[in-house]
């Protein structure tokens, strides 16, 4: 006798959203991607169309970054040192599209000036046909006066400029909206101050599908189970008709899991622990898998081995299953 | 989806006697469905009225219970899909796969790690659950073997893993007067295996390829009296493993739908799918290996995804003292929220250099958090130097304040004359660094 299986039936979804264009549509890359278009909850394809995969990115700097886990600058190497090189072993690496972090510094410790941030951005368009996100060094002044120039030099290119907060959106959302590119909107782990934000920016006039949600997530251990509700909380409302929630989702676990004790120090851990690289590796992975099951879209990453499995997780998540 | 008022009347006898010692049937079957009254206090009830009565009371995911020597694993007894409409009760019991086809001493050595493993994580100690035997030789004397060299290590619960009743028989008796869960009935082996659970008291794992295909077996084996069940969906890949997982729990949380409302084992072979049987309802998970740094993060992930979100975990706020410290020794200020707290202590700690911990009352939450809420400001720090008496045992006023929340500096000097305020770096792990040279 066949069962009755409770099925939702959402009268929202989430928007559909392209990253990157190509020379017909005014920028460089060699083909777009799109993420977005969830009209039910994760995976839930028995109930609703699923029609993009989750994509991961891979984040590089644009010089050597000292503080990263040494792990990390062992893995890479030498590219570390060249972000269009760099950018080029992410590609190969199996990257769905390329991250540029700018650092705050110049490698000689003057703080990065516009002419150093617009070439490095430069320098990866033309070593990749991936599409690009740039995020500032991560303080809304020097953000300010890095992005704007990056965006004015990339006019076209549907770059993802991040991140945009409460305290500096302004600027950013402005250098978007008048050079083509998306943005990344961080709020700090809560389903009122995202929606709020998005508000805020859509507001100034920046079309809907243009703006990515980064709602914040701790790394597993250090806060992980409250990024991963708030991620249900705003899936759910945008499927239950919420305009305001209903964007794709970009989360960092490669930031998040690589800043983490477990990730970065080697000696004199507890022996229970376990042995190092493979550890952060997993603390890395498990972080990212945890996130795509609570609707991440984009899911930025450090390490190639976590790439690959979370992209493996992907395609068995995305195969629609034979249900008898 | 217990019964209302009304429809617990219908199932009375309706005749107003009042020897349960309300005025009517209806207000007797009030007090039922509000469960502040006993069924049995009605001395006519019928036979039929008080099955169906007890079905309906009892909780969607029956709760299975595995226990041995001193140990019990629990799973079952959820109530919602999503742990942010309530929270996760009963943590999945994670437990590690050995097989039959090695010696007894292979087997005892390959367990020891596993069995002794412990980690500490924000002042909980955390370990695996128990052992799961599975058959590859098919031979029921090697496993009868195998399973007693796994008792003779570990006294945590087990799961036998076999499909022949003969070889589940034969480890069955090497282990008696505990409760272990036996894996698995099929459209097959079912009357044999409900046998054995009914004569071994164990737990009976349930195989199916569809949900129907699980649903018509559990139906059979209840009627030969086994209960305690576990539901195994068919684990082809992730996609179909998280679906019917999301369907199962529906089926008990919306429809009460009796015949899948049991826990669900799930078999992980990657960390994804760890992560999925923990995010996505799975009630017991067997590893199919194991390593400190393998077990280490999969640990912390239920811990974290079974915390209740009502009720973040908070230290007592309060002056620690780490390391031994001076009066001359710096006092570093954080939050009472247990992660951040063990984050800055533990790295002080580890540096193996002297200071003084204020922990301030910030109602459990992390720096920035309280923060943002008006949780942790100046006045909150300076009342916790007052409060605590900072001043007697420090001669030194240095305060050092986490650098996410520099901007209360010039306000706290403001609250605290005669104190130097230092503002510290954003994350615990920059501490030690911070202090050598800062300091």
């Amino acid at each position: 006798m066949p069962i009755d299986v409770p099925k939702d039936n959402w009268p929202g979804s989430v928007r559909t959203v392209v990253l990157g264009a190509t020379s017909t549509e005014g920028g460089t890359r060699s083909h777009t991607l799109t993420i977005g278009g969830e009209k039910a909850l994760p995976f839930m394809h028995f109930e609703g169309e699923i029609p993009n995969r989750p994509l991961v990115a891979i984040e590089i700097k644009d010089h050597r970054p000292e503080d990263w886990s040494p792990l990390l600058l062992e893995t890479w190497g030498e590219v570390t040192d060249d972000p269009a090189k760099w950018a080029q072993a992410a590609e190969q690496a199996g990257a769905d599209l390329i991250l540029l972090a700018l650092n705050l510094m110049d490698r000689s410790g003057n703080p990065k000036s516009p002419d150093q941030a617009v070439a490095a951005v430069k320098a990866v368009l033309s070593a990749t046909g991936l599409p690009l996100i740039v995020f500032g060094p991560g303080q809304a002044e020097a953000d300010n006066t890095l992005l704007v120039p990056v965006a004015e030099a990339t006019k076209g290119e549907r770059l993802v400029l991040g991140i945009c907060e409460d305290k500096n959106y302004r600027t950013i959302v402005a250098a978007a909206m008048a050079n083509g590119h998306l943005v990344d909107a961080r709020t700090p782990m809560d389903v009122n101050l995202a929606k709020q934000l998005n508000i805020l920016i859509s507001d100034m006039g920046l079309p809907l599908d243009r703006i990515i949600m980064d709602p914040t997530t701790g790394a597993l251990g250090y806060g992980i189970e409250y990024g991963f509700s708030v991620m249900e909380r705003l899936r759910l409302a945008a499927l239950q008709g919420d305009a305001m929630t209903q964007f794709p989702m970009l989360v960092t676990p490669g930031f998040e899991a690589w800043k983490t004790k477990e990730a970065k120090v080697g000696e004199g851990t507890p022996a229970s622990w376990g042995e190092w690289q493979e550890r952060a590796i997993n603390w890395e992975t498990l972080t990212a898998a945890t996130l795509l099951e609570s609707g991440a879209d984009i899911l930025v990453l450090r390490h190639p081995d976590s790439v690959k499995f979370i992209k493996g997780a992907i395609d068995e998540l995305m195969a629609v299953p034979q249900l008898a | 989806m217990a019964l209302s008022g009304i429809q617990i009347y219908k199932l009375l006898p309706q005749t107003n006697c009042k020897e349960c010692g309300f005025p009517t049937c209806l207000a007797f079957a009030m007090k039922l469905a509000a469960k502040q009254v006993e069924l049995s206090a009605c001395p006519y009830v019928t036979e039929e009225s008080k099955t169906q009565l007890a079905e309906s009371s009892a909780p969607p995911i029956r709760l299975i219970s595995l226990r041995s020597d001193g140990y019990e694993v629990k799973a079952g007894n959820e109530v919602v899909l999503f742990r942010h409409e309530k929270t996760f009760y009963n943590k999945p019991g994670i437990f590690v796969k050995i097989r039959d086809d090695s010696s007894a001493e292979e087997i005892k050595a390959s367990l020891a790690p596993a069995e002794k493993f412990v980690v500490n994580y924000v002042g909980i100690d955390l370990a695996l659950d128990g052992f799961a035997v599975e058959s590859h030789t098919g031979e029921p004397e090697v496993f009868a073997q195998a399973v007693g060299a796994v008792r003779s290590v570990t006294r945590k619960p087990l799961i036998l893993i076999s499909r022949d009743p003969t070889v589940m028989s034969a480890g069955l008796r090497a282990i008696d007067g505990e409760t272990p869960l036996i894996s698995a009935a099929d459209g097959r082996n079912w009357e044999a295996m409900a046998e054995l659970a009914v004569q071994h008291r164990a737990a009976l794992v349930v195989d199916g390829e569809t949900l129907e295909e699980l649903a018509d077996l559990t139906e059979k084996i209840k009627a030969k009296g086994v209960e305690d069940l576990v539901l195994h969906p068919s684990e082809t890949g992730l996609s179909t493993v998280l679906t019917y997982n999301v369907q199962i729990r529906r089926l008990a949380l919306k429809k009460n739908y009796r015949p899948l409302g049991y826990p669900v084992i799930a078999f992980p072979t990657s960390l994804p799918a760890v992560a999925q049987a923990i995010t996505k309802y799975a009630g017991f998970i067997v590893l199919d290996r194991f390593a400190a740094q393998y077990a280490y993060p999969l640990l912390v992930l239920r811990q974290n995804i079974y915390t209740d979100p009502q009720k973040p975990i908070q230290v007592q706020p309060g002056l620690y003292e780490i390391n031994n410290p001076s009066p001359q020794d710096p006092v570093l200020v954080t939050t009472n929220f247990s992660i951040t707290y063990f984050s800055v202590a533990n790295e002080v700690e580890g540096s193996g250099l002297p200071a003084w911990l204020l922990v301030a009352d910030a109602e459990g939450m992390s720096v920035l958090t309280a923060w943002a809420a008006g949780k942790f400001d100046a006045e909150r720090i300076a009342k916790g130097v007052k409060g605590f008496g900072v001043d007697e045992k420090v001669s030194r006023k240095r305060l050092v304040l986490p650098g996410h929340v520099a901007v209360l500096s010039g306000e706290l000097e403001g609250e605290l004359p005669g104190w130097e305020i230092r503002v510290g770096p954003r994350e615990a792990v920059d501490i030690p660094k911070f202090y050598r040279q800062a300091l």
